[in-house]
């Protein structure tokens, strides 16, 4: 059956919750939850939480990244002290750890941060083409719900969102 | 209680606002440019002579090695944590107050370290040397000194650089998208539609921009801490007296915020007329600047106290010898001077209606700063001229023109960037005011609903 994109503009989060939470609540035939995408020109946790369990999984590049910076750094640090063993050190450590764990936390942030960084851009599947069904009402102050619904659906999304009074509905054939 | 923002202000007008001052600014935005421009010029053409002639014409000289030109360095580097403290240290004490200028304060960071940089370089004097200080092996297969705060410096100053510009960026991708959909042609369409990566406001991208963004400023404070820590250790690992103080680093941040702290009430003011910006930065949120500012110059003073007592009292005769030497020496204008400006001028801010007075604060934003200036000053030369070695006594060196010229370029350099930004990137966060407007318009409904239920 062939899908289709519907995108319906909201006036506020409240109109747009609602619409939410009975797109979720209702059994649709040829719709899937998941496929909902919520479109909005500030951030909002509250709302974001009527979507459901969604996860964000940068925080595991962080771990990876800051980990690796860290051992990196100590790693290249002691490689090149422990180069010099032959060095004349007057008794001092070939690889002195106190002044060692000054770079080696410059090290860890830096590939906490550069890392943190990757993993937001391929967690929020960026850089990415604009979707057809896009509206710059949503970077100004509208709420957009964009869905992905079989031909079957479609009416029963659209009267969803139109109960909810969406102000604007624009439809793509499936691809 | 004064509002810190207006909660009834139509989020297309904040965009509408906004993207206006990428385009239209009041004349005295021409003016500034001009100026900085003149000032860099100057800058530069003191670099080109000193690199063609010598560092001789810098007068710098034993014992005189950094001059004005580490001072400088250090300046700029303390004037890079007001970036930091705005957007991460307030953004995880959820102080929303701060979401109108943070953006400017971030990009004060970037451009601070850009120009603290120079300095590292142009005191080098041979420019390609620079390459000593990179963590990697010279043509004799000889590494870098691990164990030298100079190079943990280098090391430092990249990571926060780096970080702050991510940071910078990160943080503007969903005004970029704004101006994006909002500019129709010509090269800014071109270069927002590239930056802002097809951000689409998705709840998928917003939950790991908020992730991200938080992380990111987790990272910063300690990086913040540790940059300005490991520049106070460039002077404290050292053995010179009036340096060998184990309060340097606590010393050396608190002032840097404080000269953030300064500039970001002079940069709010100057923003706010050129680009119009009364909506945003308004007075309540000076007065919670300048509020802050007070506390920070207390903490400086205190620790400033601190050093002088521990030296006094430490039976350190070198020490003490250099600390006489600034109150009474050549130095000792210069020294009083600093004295007077981080800790008197600042008592004025204790004063409820000079907090949002513009020309007075302006001023008073611009000593305060003087005072800093002077501070990394008194912190580098004084010793330089009072070593512990007797022949460093009668060499006080006032630094040449060439010295001078820079520094004056120095500000040029900084304001030209910083100048070019706002008018290339939205100075104010669009989607972080409309947060602000939109939470607290709810909490007012909240509010009146709450009461209209107690009636």
């Amino acid at each position: 059956m062939s899908q289709h994109h519907i995108l319906a503009l909201f006036n506020n989060f409240d109109e747009a919750e609602q619409a939410i939470a009975e797109l979720r609540s209702s059994t649709i035939k040829g719709f899937n939850f998941d496929d909902l995408t919520m479109k909005s020109p500030i951030e909002h946790p509250e709302v974001e939480g009527v979507l459901g369990q969604r996860s964000a999984n940068v925080q595991w590049f962080t771990l990876f990244g800051a980990l690796t910076g860290g051992i990196l750094g100590f790693s290249l640090i002691a490689g090149a002290q422990g180069n010099f063993f032959s060095q004349v050190k007057g008794g001092k450590p070939i690889i002195p750890l106190p002044p060692d764990f000054v770079l080696t936390y410059e090290m860890f942030i830096l590939g906490g941060v550069y890392i943190t960084v990757l993993g937001f851009l391929v967690c929020a599947g960026l850089p990415a083409k604009r979707s057809s069904l896009y509206s710059a009402k949503v970077s100004e102050d509208q709420i957009g719900l964009l869905v992905k619904v079989d031909q079957s659906a479609v009416g029963t999304i659209k009267a969803i969102f139109t109960k909810h009074q969406a102000l604007e509905i624009q439809e793509e054939a499936g691809k | 209680m004064e509002k810190d923002i207006r909660e009834d202000i139509a989020w297309a007008k904040i965009n509408g606002d906004v993207l206006k001052s990428l385009e239209t600014p009041r004349p005295l935005y021409w003016v500034i440019l001009l100026v900085a421009l003149a000032m860099f010029g100057v800058g530069l053409g003191c670099e080109i002579y000193q690199y063609n002639i010598g560092m001789g014409v810098a007068n710098l000289n034993n014992p005189h090695v950094w001059g004005l030109y580490i001072a400088t360095f250090i300046f700029w580097i303390g004037m890079s944590h007001s970036g930091t403290l705005l957007s991460a240290i307030l953004h995880l004490m959820h102080a929303d107050w701060r979401k109108p200028i943070y953006r400017f304060a971030e990009a004060m960071t970037t451009f601070s370290l850009m120009t603290a940089g120079l300095f590292v370089m142009v005191h080098l004097g041979r420019l390609w040397q620079f390459y000593y200080a990179v963590p990697y092996p010279n043509e004799r297969w000889t590494w870098p000194n691990f164990q030298s705060p100079l190079l943990w410096d280098a090391m430092a100053i990249f990571t926060y650089l780096s970080s702050s510009v991510i940071f910078l960026y990160v943080g503007m991708i969903p005004d970029l998208a704004i101006a994006r959909d909002n500019i129709h042609s010509g090269w800014r369409k071109k270069l927002y539609t590239l930056l802002a990566l097809g951000w689409e406001g998705t709840d998928r991208q917003w939950r790991n921009f908020r992730v991200t963004y938080l992380t990111v400023a987790c990272f910063l404070i300690p990086l913040a801490v540790s940059v300005h820590s490991i520049v106070a250790s460039d002077f404290a690992m050292s053995q010179q007296p009036g340096w060998h103080v184990t309060s340097f680093p606590p010393y050396f941040v608190a002032g840097a915020l404080y000269s953030g702290c300064a500039a970001i009430i002079t940069l709010f003011i100057i923003l706010r007329y050129v680009f119009k910006f009364e909506e945003y930065m308004t007075m309540p949120i000076l007065r919670k600047v300048v509020r802050l500012t007070f506390a920070i110059a207390m903490v400086w003073t205190y620790l400033n106290l601190i050093e002088y007592a521990s030296v006094w009292y430490s039976h350190d005769e070198a020490a003490k010898a250099v600390l006489i030497q600034k109150a009474t020496g050549p130095y000792a204008p210069f020294w009083w001077m600093m004295n007077f400006c981080g800790s008197v001028v600042p008592l004025l801010m204790m004063v409820k209606r000079f907090q949002t007075n513009i020309p007075m604060m302006f001023a008073v934003s611009l000593l305060l700063n003087l005072g800093m200036w002077l501070e990394r000053w008194m912190i580098v030369s004084p010793t330089f001229s009072h070593g512990y070695y007797p022949w460093t006594w009668d060499h006080f060196q006032w630094p040449s023109l060439v010295q001078w010229g820079m520094v004056f370029g120095s500000f040029g350099w900084f304001t030209l960037l910083f100048m070019v930004f706002c008018k290339v990137f939205p100075s104010v966060s669009m989607y972080e005011v409309k947060e602000m407007v939109y939470h607290r318009s709810l909490a007012l409904k909240n509010n009146e609903l709450a009461e209209k239920g107690a009636h």
